[in-house]
């Protein structure tokens, strides 16, 4: 392989697993607090892409309104599943809310199939996105160098309402001792509420940029970018931001690799992917950063 | 003597009554359709088809009305094959359309094959669905041919000496097609220079398409379904590949064109059908009645579904009555007989049908040329 392609192959990589890190970091947090998968992640991130497809194409608002609505949309659904589905199972045992949670993900899936069609739509690019720039050979769009930049952006906000604000402060409490914060005072279902929607507004953000960079987008698009992330949030060390966020570029970069380097596997690069989340849980469950931080948000 | 009389004659109105009864029951022939799923719109434009042909020829025959069962088989093979048992098992039908997409009817042709019931699949290119079955039935060409006058399209007129592939590896039809215009490609003395695979909703193919453009091949094969082929397209093009794009008769959906957008302007495809190529009167009806009930421009997959549905009409007719095995065996005596797409013979399970080749101008499908087989 010539320096050209690798170097275009890299920025594919990493363009992806930027993607993958912001909805990993859903999965992570809402872990860290409640040791829970949330199994309906994929599906906000899905409905996120939906909220902004119909506001640009329906209200004709403008495309930095219409994103941020979808995000703000995505927040609120993120803590009504959180009230309507997970609250009521609070003190059950932990399992139950892991089955809830896939039947959550299932009735998103299928409602939006009947409500929001099953056939797929495109996605309308704004021009920044769309652009192409030609660096020396290797081609890259607008998306791709804007999606890293504001994946870096959202951590950095995220990094400073964890360790700055009086509700990160909570969330670090309740992920490392829930019971004895809440004997100090802490309204528990608050904070909880406010992780789900702090998750739910990544995944919507990291949906919205997906479906810039593959402008298609239908109800069951969630589920393998959910899974994946799921796998980036494993192998970074589940329960950990940071983790989330190198697990992702991992899993993106390796994903595109095996196609790279191994055209003739092209169609098993999900295979390899889950064969890597398997070797993880078998040989180091804790993940690349598990155990070397104790805070788990 | 007098209540006896009463009793037969009581007797005889209950017959009578059952008898008439049993004459306007409705026949029923399945519908097992990708509704959702990743081929979702083939499904549905078959559904929008069969509701249409319903208005325009009466939905009766043997003095019988003709009722459809539909099953959504959501593009899964497993559920393909469920919706097929529970439609023979459960709903009794004497026959089956669907599915759309041949994986598909790999998995329901064998069931249908089992209880002997005709399957007739609207657009079921791949030819293993009906080899060596008695019961399977197709209403379009297959593979071989597709793929043949795709690879001499390419050689011959866009003059192309080295091509790429991209299949999806998890689709029988996108497999095969590919490896059929691979054999006639060299075969004329073109080579294939990359053969790369996706899978079925695979969004990033970014990687296979950086493998195909250091290949530098004259022209690109796409032999996918709608979705696929626009994203593929989408991110050829950004990636600084120019070549033409070839596809098959996958590419014939309207989200082609709204997801692929700019990229898949100048795409050429071999297809069932073009409404230019409409000859027939029940073809020329269905494009007048398509037209004014949606208000787009109709499609092959509608068509199909409507053939496939006159067919076995016209075999229910013919067999006159509804026993599957004479059904069946009229079907497969079906001669030149008139339908939506054109008239039509049906010979070892298989439609001998024209192909024809389209290109996308403008954000429609142009008509360029047909061949016939």
């Amino acid at each position: 392989m010539d320096i050209q392609s690798f170097i275009q192959q890299l920025l594919n990589g990493i363009s992806l697993g930027s993607l993958y890190a912001l909805i990993a970091i859903g999965y992570t947090m809402v872990y860290g607090i409640l040791r829970l998968i949330n199994f309906a992640h994929g599906d906000v991130f899905m409905l996120g892409t939906y909220f902004a497809f119909y506001l640009v194409m329906i209200f004709m608002l403008p495309w930095w309104l219409s994103a941020t609505l979808a995000i703000a949309l995505s927040a609120i659904v993120g803590m009504l599943i959180d009230r309507v589905a997970y609250r009521p199972l609070r003190s059950a045992p932990r399992i139950s809310a892991l089955i809830t949670a896939v039947g959550v993900s299932f009735f998103l899936e299928n409602a939006g199939i009947v409500v929001l069609g099953a056939r797929p739509k495109g996605f309308p690019r704004p021009e920044f996105m769309s652009h192409t720039y030609n660096l020396g050979g290797a081609y890259i769009t607008g998306v791709s160098i804007w999606v890293p930049v504001i994946s870096v952006i959202l951590l950095l906000v995220l990094f400073y309402v964890i360790y700055r604000t009086k509700i990160g402060m909570a969330m670090r409490a309740v992920a490392t001792d829930m019971e004895t914060t809440r004997l100090m005072g802490v309204d528990l279902d608050r904070v909880i509420s406010y992780t789900f929607a702090i998750g739910s507004a990544l995944a919507a953000a990291g949906g919205i940029m997906w479906a810039c960079k593959y402008p298609q987008i239908n109800p069951l698009m969630g589920i393998f970018p959910g899974w994946k992330a799921f796998t980036a949030a494993v192998v970074g060390g589940i329960g950990n931001i940071l983790g989330a966020t190198i697990g992702g570029l991992v899993i993106g970069i390796i994903e595109i690799m095996i196609v790279a380097f191994f055209p003739a596997l092209s169609g098993y690069k999900d295979a390899f992917v889950f064969v890597i989340l398997i070797i993880f849980l078998l040989v180091k469950p804790t993940g690349i950063l598990g155990e070397t931080l104790k805070e788990k948000v | 003597m007098k209540r006896l009389l009463i009793y037969s004659i009581v007797l005889t109105l209950l017959l009578s009554l059952g008898i008439t009864a049993s004459c306007a029951e409705p026949i029923k022939i399945g519908l097992n359709l990708e509704m959702t799923g990743g081929t979702a719109a083939y499904g549905q434009m078959g559904y929008e088809g069969l509701q249409l042909i319903q208005e325009l020829v009466k939905p009766e025959v043997l003095g019988r009305p003709v009722q459809f069962v539909l099953v959504d088989n959501k593009t899964d093979r497993v559920e393909a094959a469920n919706a097929t048992s529970r439609l023979i098992e459960k709903e009794h039908v004497v026959a089956i359309i669907g599915p759309m997409i041949s994986g598909n009817m790999l998995a329901a042709g064998p069931i249908a094959e089992k209880y002997q019931i005709p399957i007739i699949g609207p657009s079921t290119t791949n030819p293993l669905t009906t080899q060596g079955k008695k019961f399977v039935f197709r209403a379009c060409f297959i593979d071989p041919f597709q793929g043949t006058i795709a690879a001499k399209f390419a050689y011959e007129t866009l003059r192309a000496k080295k091509a790429a592939i991209l299949s999806d590896i998890n689709q029988d039809y996108c497999v095969a097609l590919g490896k059929f215009f691979k054999q006639e490609f060299e075969r004329l003395g073109g080579k294939v220079v990359s053969e790369t695979y996706l899978k079925t909703g695979d969004q990033d193919m970014t990687a296979q398409l950086t493998a195909i453009k250091r290949a530098r091949p004259d022209v690109i094969y796409f032999p996918n379904y709608y979705t696929e082929i626009a994203i593929a397209a989408r991110q050829a093009r950004d990636l600084g590949l120019t070549q033409p794009i070839l596809s098959g008769d996958g590419a014939d959906a309207p989200e082609l064109i709204s997801i692929g957008g700019k990229a898949v302007e100048g795409l050429m495809h071999t297809a069932f059908w073009h409404e230019k190529t409409a000859v027939t009167e029940i073809g020329k009806k269905y494009l007048r009645a398509y037209k004014a009930k949606y208000g787009k421009a109709p499609n092959a997959f509608g068509a199909l579904a409507a053939d496939s549905y006159l067919i076995l009409l016209d075999a229910i007719k013919r067999a006159g009555s509804t026993d599957p095995k004479k059904i069946r065996d009229a079907i497969e005596s079906t001669k030149n007989l008139q339908v939506v797409t054109g008239p039509v013979t049906i010979k070892n399970g298989d439609a001998i049908k024209s192909i024809v080749l389209r290109r996308v101008k403008n954000g429609q499908f142009e008509f360029l040329t047909v061949v016939n087989p």
